[in-house]
């Protein structure tokens, strides 16, 4: 009797702080959201919404904070990461399913992923002193001679090149976001069954074919998921792009010029901002930061969940 | 009509070959030029000694690598237990509970939150108040990017676990905690260290987080109370400095973390695909 009675004590309390362990994770988004919002509160007042965001000025001297550059630079770098590396991921998780032999399928999906594992602060050094180097010399005078000669495109290639510049940086953040939506859509297109691919194929279907009718529009959620998730990551990139962005208040003229992110201009003002309106701005561009970073992460887990209970 | 689709499956399924070797193409390019810069920095001295002032020569990263470890320890001691005792709570307690769920889905997205966000959180909380940078919000930062990595992997190795198992000792007369440290724990232990593994690899690159928390420091400190130098942060600050033996000694210290975190990941990866198979 008095075994179990210290059972049911020691029980609860094990319980309790399990439950601790797990609110943990509630406790620390919502603090998250409570103390941007508490420290940027002197931005939002000040600022507003529309006014900030909209405002291009970023001026600590006369005291006047717009989040716009920073924040189309977040768009820009981030929207071109992924239009570079979605048709590479989504090329990668097709041939490891499909078409590599069962020998490599394997280290090929390893040697992937581990272009997440390396921190992006070897990312951002490998840029800056290696690739913008060999952008500034050889890719970009090419793109500009080839590309940058046909009409629409003029302007997009326009400018010096000095390899320091959205390019550099877009390209960088391509690689480092492979890894996310590949691996999504591999898990993905495993999960097709195999009756589908099958009748498909006795239907005089290509392998091209059934991946492009049968696979693709099977798997839409996922690979959608997937994608997201490679956004929701390269929204929030900071020390890679920090090294080959710069960091310039100006909107971009080209793919070739230098201009700033919500997180270089984090890591570079944070610690130096030395008025409260300041360090209140970064906090608000932080704050807008996470909430997009959250909800596009959100959505795409949501989607990736979906596939996975199907 | 039959020879243009089978020429056009062709060139597609080429093109994802492509890919592929595009993908390979930066991984090797990334990791023989890390190497290659990195074995020519890598001394003795930069290992034992302490930083020496621009332009002299036979200064090290010693303050660095002590400063890097220091934070990477006492952020898994806070992380690691808070994390596993959380993934417990999920995959056992709350099992059939929907705010479960929902936990769980957040810390999913939490996994992917930006560092830098964290950063600035800790900075607000811990920094902000005391007045000064400290190794202990360094620590604290990185331990809020571990916790939802470890409590997402314990979840899923413990649910891997067959019920039956439980039921067993259930039958037996186990209360619940006792079946949970000595079955499910033990059943799941190495899971749960690679999970470990996974997390620890996870942190140790990261810079953005420590830059408004644990900051910098040029001398070698043992105080976490005081600012702290760590390997990421001075790869950030020599890397943009404008001496050559800067940049040196950056290549070298990005060599050293990224075969520790590479060692890390595959010895990791190994862990659980044998786990998964078995």
């Amino acid at each position: 009797m008095i075994r179990l009675k210290r059972d049911y004590i020691l029980n609860t309390l094990f319980l309790f702080i399990t439950a601790i362990g797990a609110f943990l994770i509630f406790v620390i988004l919502l603090g998250i959201i409570v103390v941007l919002f508490e420290e940027s509160f002197p931005a939002i007042k000040r600022f507003g919404f529309l006014g900030f965001v909209l405002s291009p000025s970023w001026d600590p001297v006369k005291e006047l904070f717009g989040g716009a550059i920073p924040l189309l630079g977040t768009l820009i770098t981030s929207l071109l990461a992924l239009f570079l590396a979605v048709p590479i991921a989504l090329g990668i998780a097709i041939f490891i399913t499909e078409v590599a032999p069962r020998r490599l399928k394997e280290p090929i999906g390893v040697a992937i992923e581990l272009l997440a594992a390396i921190p992006s602060i070897i990312y951002g050094m490998w840029g800056l002193f290696t690739l913008a180097p060999i952008n500034a010399k050889y890719i970009e005078p090419f793109l500009q001679m080839t590309l940058g000669q046909i009409p629409p495109f003029v302007k997009l290639f326009s400018g010096t090149p000095l390899g320091i510049d959205l390019f550099t940086a877009s390209l960088i953040l391509s690689i480092m976001i492979i890894p996310f939506t590949a691996s999504v859509a591999r898990d993905s297109f495993q999960l097709v069954p195999a009756v589908l691919k099958e009748s498909a194929y006795g239907l005089g279907a290509t392998k091209w074919e059934v991946i492009k009718d049968v696979v693709f529009p099977y798997c839409k959620l996922g690979v959608l998921g997937g994608i997201g998730l490679s956004l929701g990551r390269a929204l929030g990139e900071t020390m890679a792009v920090a090294f080959v962005l710069g960091n310039l208040n100006q909107f971009p003229s080209s793919l070739f010029s230098a201009t700033a992110t919500v997180t270089v201009k984090l890591a570079n003002e944070f610690t130096e901002a030395d008025k409260d309106i300041h360090l209140a701005s970064l906090f608000y561009l932080a704050l807008l930061l996470f909430i997009l970073s959250f909800t596009i992460l959100a959505i795409a887990k949501y989607f990736i969940q979906r596939t996975q209970y199907k | 009509m039959i020879k243009r689709r089978k020429i056009i499956n062709k060139l597609a399924l080429f093109f994802c070959f492509l890919t592929a070797l595009w993908g390979l193409f930066w991984l090797f390019f990334i990791l023989v030029d890390v190497i290659r810069h990195g074995l020519s920095a890598l001394t003795p001295t930069l290992i034992l000694n302490d930083p020496a002032p621009p332009g002299e020569e036979g200064g090290g990263l010693k303050h660095a690598l002590i400063g890097h470890a220091l934070i990477t320890i006492v952020a898994t001691l806070l992380g690691v237990p808070l994390g596993v005792l959380g993934g417990t709570f999920l995959a056992e307690y709350g099992r059939n509970l929907k705010i479960s769920r929902f936990i769980s889905f957040l810390a999913d997205i939490m996994v992917s939150v930006p560092a830098i966000i964290v950063g600035a959180f800790v900075y607000a909380v811990f920094v902000k108040p005391i007045g000064h940078f400290s190794g202990f919000a360094g620590a604290i930062a990185l331990a809020i990017i571990m916790i939802p990595v470890i409590v997402r992997t314990t979840e899923n190795m413990l649910s891997l676990i067959p019920w039956t198992l439980r039921e067993a000792a259930f039958a037996l007369g186990a209360p619940y905690y006792k079946v949970i440290w000595q079955i499910v724990y033990r059943g799941a232990g190495m899971g749960i260290f690679t999970g470990i593994i996974l997390a620890i690899a996870r942190v140790t690159g990261e810079a953005a987080p420590l830059l408004f928390t644990s900051f910098n420091n040029s001398f070698t400190s043992f105080d976490l109370k005081e600012p702290i130098a760590s390997l990421t942060v001075t790869i950030f600050q020599y890397a943009m400095g404008p001496y050559e033996e800067w940049h040196r000694q950056a290549w070298g210290a990005s060599f050293l973390i990224t075969l520790f975190i590479l060692f890390l990941t595959l010895f990791g990866r190994y862990f659980i695909r044998r786990r998964l198979k078995s």
